[in-house]
């Protein structure tokens, strides 16, 4: 069953750094389709880590690999991924005027990729 | 690593917005490689010693290898013919490069965006309704005795934000470093910034401009409604005990990252946290800066800033710089449909924008500076490949603070600088407008 959760988008030392190797390298584009989950989600949707997930907005979608985090340090429906392409994926072209698209604090539905 | 070595010393960091400018680089002459950053953090690492010179062709038209020259000629071609071309960027180049790209869309007639409408863009909004109360990081490393970092990670964006500059180091004020002043952090998750403050807050998504105007209500010792404990996941007694230590510190200062801008609220979440900073003075001295993320991000709001009189978001349309956030931000006009052409300097678009920006971007003509290949790169019509400032190129940055600071380049590039191609770019377009009895706009004419 898919879940909505919200979505926040940001920096990671390992995205800086292979970042540094190359956006089109393998190492860039493994962080940066990883998404951290709260651990009690995680487990009460049936995911471990290195499950896959589609994370699906009115924009568009992208899969992501789960790792998990403590609820004391990631709160539950909350997810956390770093910057990159598929975050991107999910963001709206409306600013509300601003110029600046929302991508930490977006409605995502989550949903476990089986097979 | 072979014993032709040299030591470049004090050469300076431009991976983030902290431009540090203490790296002793080792290089490698014989590998033509950067092998140690004494000094660097872990971003700034890998920066200098993961550059390699690509293998790449200097420039590419419609994928097919060409020289720079014919891409200059090219790109000028693409952009003196535009009816609404626009140019992004230019947040990873020189001052020097920045400059050139403003002529040449001042004299086109376009649009220019830098990164900082996707970044700190709406504090910038905020700046000019609220006003800023700031100071350098040279000040806060030696007088600040409170410091708030609200939503961001230093720890992992900015490392030496920490070390080198806000927390740990000793300070004229500060003779013990970290054991004389008081950190707070702030934000919607635990991260590994949270063991470095002496406080941590965590606010739920969406509520920081609540929790900041709560914070100005009991500074100025007003009651708060106790059902925003429910709402921001902030227990009253928390903000209580920061008001104090806000306004009995000697000198605070309010860090303050992306957690504000791409969220709920935006140039009002930073408006609220301007106008703290602002109230407080009326109490101690306090200060706010927005903690800034490519290394000259900084330098392209003030280059942007001296020649148009605007910091992003500027349409020289009309012949003279109108800026309207929202109707000339590249996202929206991307988004919309409207662009029908594309100079972008030193970023990547088609990996970072929303998906309906980057549809458009595929659909026109897009020339791209850049040193490394990337995604936007991949869909230009003409990709230049160019040499990296601060590791190659000479030039001026800016750091957060709004300080300049010069480059001092340790390896040589067989690639043109981005100000070189951006100059050559100029100067032919000037000549295609003149010969098509196109002047564009007169006084862009003037600009060196």
């Amino acid at each position: 069953m898919p879940e909505t959760m919200l979505l926040v988008a940001g920096r990671t030392s390992k995205q800086g750094t292979s970042l540094n190797v190359g956006k089109l390298k393998d190492e860039y584009r493994t962080v940066t389709s990883t998404v951290e989950m709260n651990a009690l989600d995680m487990a009460r949707m049936g995911l471990k880590d290195g499950d896959k997930v589609r994370l699906r907005t009115a924009t568009g979608e992208t899969v992501a690999q789960c790792k998990q985090r403590k609820p004391e340090d990631l709160p539950a429906g909350l997810l956390f991924m770093a910057y990159g392409p598929p975050s991107s994926q999910l963001m709206t072209g409306d600013t509300a005027g601003t110029g600046m698209p929302i991508s930490k604090n977006l409605m995502v539905e989550v949903t476990p990729v089986t097979g | 690593m072979s014993e032709n070595t040299k030591v470049v010393e004090n050469a300076t960091c431009t991976f983030c917005g902290c431009v540090c400018d203490d790296m002793n680089l080792t290089v490698d002459l014989d590998a033509h490689k950067i092998i140690k950053a004494q000094n660097a953090c872990v971003l700034g690492r890998a920066w200098f010693t993961e550059h390699v010179a690509e293998k790449r062709p200097f420039a590419l038209i419609d994928g097919k290898e060409a020289s720079t020259e014919e891409g200059i000629e090219a790109a000028a071609q693409i952009l003196a013919n535009a009816k609404f071309p626009i140019t992004y960027g230019l947040s990873d180049t020189t001052c020097e490069a920045q400059r050139q790209a403003v002529a040449i869309t001042d004299m086109i007639g376009g649009n220019l965006d830098t990164t900082t409408s996707v970044c700190h863009g709406p504090s910038g909004i905020a700046f000019q309704g609220t006003g800023e109360s700031t100071a350098s990081l040279g000040e806060i490393k030696n007088r600040a005795d409170l410091i708030v970092f609200w939503g961001g990670n230093p720890a992992e964006s900015h490392p030496r934000l920490f070390t080198r500059y806000a927390l740990m180091p000793k300070g004229l004020r500060i003779p013990n470093g970290k054991k004389d002043r008081y950190a707070v952090l702030v934000d919607v998750r635990r991260t590994p910034s949270a063991p470095v403050a002496d406080k941590f807050i965590q606010v739920k998504p969406g509520t920081d401009f609540e929790v900041l105007w709560a914070l100005r209500a009991l500074v100025k010792g007003r009651r708060v409604d106790p059902k925003l404990e429910e709402k921001t996941g902030v227990k009253i007694a928390d903000l209580e005990d920061l008001a104090q230590r806000m306004k009995s510190c000697r000198f605070g200062a309010l860090l303050f990252g992306m957690g504000l801008t791409m969220t709920r609220g935006r140039h009002f979440n930073s408006g609220a946290l301007l106008a703290l900073a602002s109230d407080l003075n009326e109490f101690t001295h306090f200060v706010a800066k927005p903690v800034r993320g490519h290394g000259n991000v900084t330098g392209a709001d003030n280059v942007v800033s001296w020649q148009t009189g605007f910091p992003f978001g500027i349409n020289f349309g009309r012949g003279y710089p109108r800026f309207n956030p929202g109707e000339f931000t590249t996202v929206d006009l991307l988004s919309r449909g409207e662009a029908d052409a594309a100079l972008i300097i030193a970023s990547d678009p088609a990996s970072n924008f929303p998906k309906p920006a980057v549809e458009h971007l595929k659909s026109i003509p897009v020339i791209v500076l850049d040193t490394k290949e990337s995604v936007t790169t991949r869909i230009a019509k003409v990709a230049f490949a160019t040499a990296t400032y601060g590791i190659n190129v000479p030039g001026t940055v800016y750091r957060m603070d709004d300080v300049a600071i010069a480059l001092r380049p340790a390896l040589e590039s067989p690639y043109p600088s981005d100000e070189e191609v951006l100059t050559a770019i100029k100067n032919r377009v000037r000549e295609l407008l003149a010969a098509s009895g196109r002047a564009g706009n007169p006084a862009a004419q003037k600009v060196a």
